[in-house]
């Protein structure tokens, strides 16, 4: 009970959602976009890199990361390393055919 | 480790709670009723798998059609690889040992989350069902084989869609288990049961959570990716809408090489719980053995490869692949190294668990040596969709999970039921179940050597003889199973009444009475030594 009322309560201002918001949409756009430009092997990284951007908005603002323990922080960390280390292996199929 | 006091509180297949007859069941969430469910859901479904398998080794046991058509053969193997794999070896372990010993192993009483616990159970039988439906509903069975291969399962008119979600459905009760296991293991071990106090079939549940949590989630997006290819014809793997038939296999593959390990660390962990207690002995390298399970989960992950050795992959993937296959290789063998150190100049006490783990060791070394030869690029080229593959994976997914299950099923079935068993009936049939397993998958080694494929209802003359042999063993094995199973379901009425501790175990599921009371323990007991303190 101790931990539960030590903790602190983070509201977040409607407007910090609504930047977060058009941010996360432009980010769709710039995705959808560039799927229309032809950058060779780097079409796939440009995209995951985009993706990773918006996954940490929506981690760390709407799943409140930011304010959580910093233990919870190194295990999303670890959990997108292991993530980046299985798409490399897979790229090194698709980029040495 | 200390030991419990006597015990006030009914057993948990006394107390009924709040709900009678069945519902005291089915809305339980007690962590021991919810492991008894997931038994007999598991048993039911492997009994169906294993008449599926029965009825194919007949069909095989001569040349041309026997007992069945090949579109029948082709759903039935189908069939068999669905039910084994997702119904059976995945939840296997961990759904039924895990649910019923992990909190009592560390000191808990119950998981983390109760509520979700019984969840996973529906979606378990959710999906099972859906499974089964797909096989009686729409424009005939699926006949896919349980891998879903692209393009074939989007243009297949068998009835693929209540199959694949079926499978998706069972990942997600696979995800929440590991889930809750995770949780439990973090946040609910007893005082002073550190990391390194906690005994081995806990710390394979551990690293059995990671991968369950971490690799369920890609063939569950992968499952919903064909079927939005078969419903909506988005191009994901379709060659002619622009997509790539290798991404389905990468994406298959990434989890379902790593669920092998799913399958299998539980196992090893079962085994390194009896060969201690049946040795008499502190288990050899316990450091080890723990590091050998982190390791196996973790460069499990990258070797989904060696399944596409033949798919067309580059030349490059293909190396480092089989690299990590023979690397993935060495933490298994410290297991096996360490449990033949245990037993070494031991007090060997030979009761029928202790056969089966010894059991395990021998197929699991055939299973593992025959997989270098798959993952052995220049060898592979010729085994590939071969019988040698289908006796390799029998090997490892039925001789080691199999073998461990049984070995656990023996071992903890005085603790689960509050009986003993016959040992001499339980020996017979795991002689006869040996003898027959052996002569089933053993043949199919040579059979694949020769260049019998897998997967076909007909074959050549030559390789009639292997055949027989095959399909009798399939029938000897079956009918070992059926004797196994005769003496545990007779043994729970006729049984004579087991102490605590028949084994003479050391770990805490021994300290409290056989059946365990509802809550587990009168007072969360303190842990002051390791798991497996024989001095």
């Amino acid at each position: 009970m101790k931990s539960i009322e030590n903790e602190k309560n983070h509201i977040i201002p409607y407007k910090t959602f609504l930047y977060v918001l058009a941010v996360l949409i432009a980010l769709t756009l710039t995705s959808v976009t560039l799927t229309q430009i032809s950058l060779g092997a780097l079409t796939v990284t440009i995209a995951l890199i985009i993706a990773a951007i918006k996954s940490s908005f929506v981690l760390r603002i709407f799943m409140h990361l930011k304010f959580e323990n910093k233990m919870f922080s190194r295990a999303v960390i670890g959990v997108i390393m292991l993530l980046c280390a299985v798409i490399t292996v897979t790229l090194l199929d698709y980029l040495n055919r | 480790m200390s030991t419990q006091k006597n015990f006030e509180e009914p057993s948990y297949l006394e107390y009924k709670g709040k709900y009678k007859g069945i519902f005291s069941w089915i809305l339980s969430t007690d962590h021991k009723r919810i492991a008894i469910l997931y038994l007999f859901s598991l048993l039911t479904f492997f009994a169906t798998g294993a008449t599926l398998g029965l009825l194919m080794k007949l069909e095989l046991i001569a040349p041309g059609k026997t007992i069945m058509t090949a579109q029948t053969y082709n759903a039935f193997f189908t069939l068999h690889g669905i039910i084994m794999i997702f119904a059976v070896v995945i939840p296997g372990l961990p759904a039924v040992f895990g649910n019923f010993l992990l909190p009592i192993m560390i000191g808990a009483k119950d998981v983390a989350f109760p509520r979700l616990n019984l969840l996973s159970w529906y979606f378990y039988v959710t999906g099972v069902t859906l499974v089964l439906i797909s096989q009686f509903t729409g424009q005939g069975p699926p006949d896919t084989g349980w891998t879903f291969y692209a393009p074939y399962s989007f243009r297949t008119t068998g009835n693929m869609l209540p199959a694949v979600f079926g499978a998706f459905v069972l990942g997600f009760s696979s995800i929440l288990t590991g889930l809750n296991f995770l949780v439990t293991i973090h946040r609910m071990r007893a005082p002073g049961m550190t990391w390194l106090k906690m005994p081995l079939f806990p710390w394979t549940l551990y690293a059995t959570g990671w991968v369950q949590l971490l690799a369920t989630p890609i063939i569950g997006i992968t499952l919903l990716m064909i079927i939005a290819e078969r419903t909506l014809h988005i191009g994901f793997f379709d060659p002619t809408l622009g997509g790539d038939p290798l991404l389905y296999q990468h994406l298959f593959w990434t989890y379902s090489h790593p669920a092998v390990y799913i399958m299998i660390l539980p196992a090893m962990g079962a085994i390194s719980e009896i060969i201690p207690t049946f040795c008499h002995k502190t288990i050899f390298g316990y450091n080890f053995i723990v590091a050998s399970s982190i390791a196996i989960a973790f460069v499990g992950y990258f070797i989904w490869g060696h399944h596409m050795f033949t798919s067309g992959m580059s030349g490059t993937a293909q190396y480092v692949f089989s690299l990590l296959t023979f690397i993935v290789a060495i933490p298994s063998a410290i297991k096996v190294f360490n449990w033949i150190a245990t037993m070494h100049k031991a007090s060997i006490d030979l009761q029928t668990p202790f056969y089966w783990a010894v059991g395990f060791l021998f197929v699991f070394m055939i299973g593992g040596f025959s997989g270098l030869i798959l993952g052995s690029l220049a060898t592979d080229i010729h085994l590939h969709n071969t019988h040698f593959v289908v006796a390799h994976f029998h090997f490892i997914v039925f001789g080691g999970t199999g073998f461990a299950f049984f070995g656990a099923m023996h071992y903890w079935f005085p603790k689960i039921t509050g009986k003993m068993y016959d040992s001499r009936w339980a020996n017979t049939g795991l002689i006869i179940f040996f003898s027959g397993f052996i002569t089933l998958y053993g043949e199919m080694f040579f059979l694949g050597m020769k260049g019998m494929p897998r997967r076909y209802y007909d074959y050549d003359e030559i390789f009639h003889t292997g055949n027989i042999f095959s399909s009798l063993g399939a029938v000897v094995m079956y009918f070992g199973l059926a004797v196994i199973i005769i003496n545990l379901i007779s043994s729970l009425r006729n049984g004579a009444k087991a102490p605590s501790d028949p084994w003479g175990g050391k770990t805490l599921e021994w300290t409290i009475p056989s059946p365990p009371p509802v809550e587990n323990f009168e007072e969360i007991p303190v842990i002051t030594k390791g798991p497996y303190n024989y001095k």
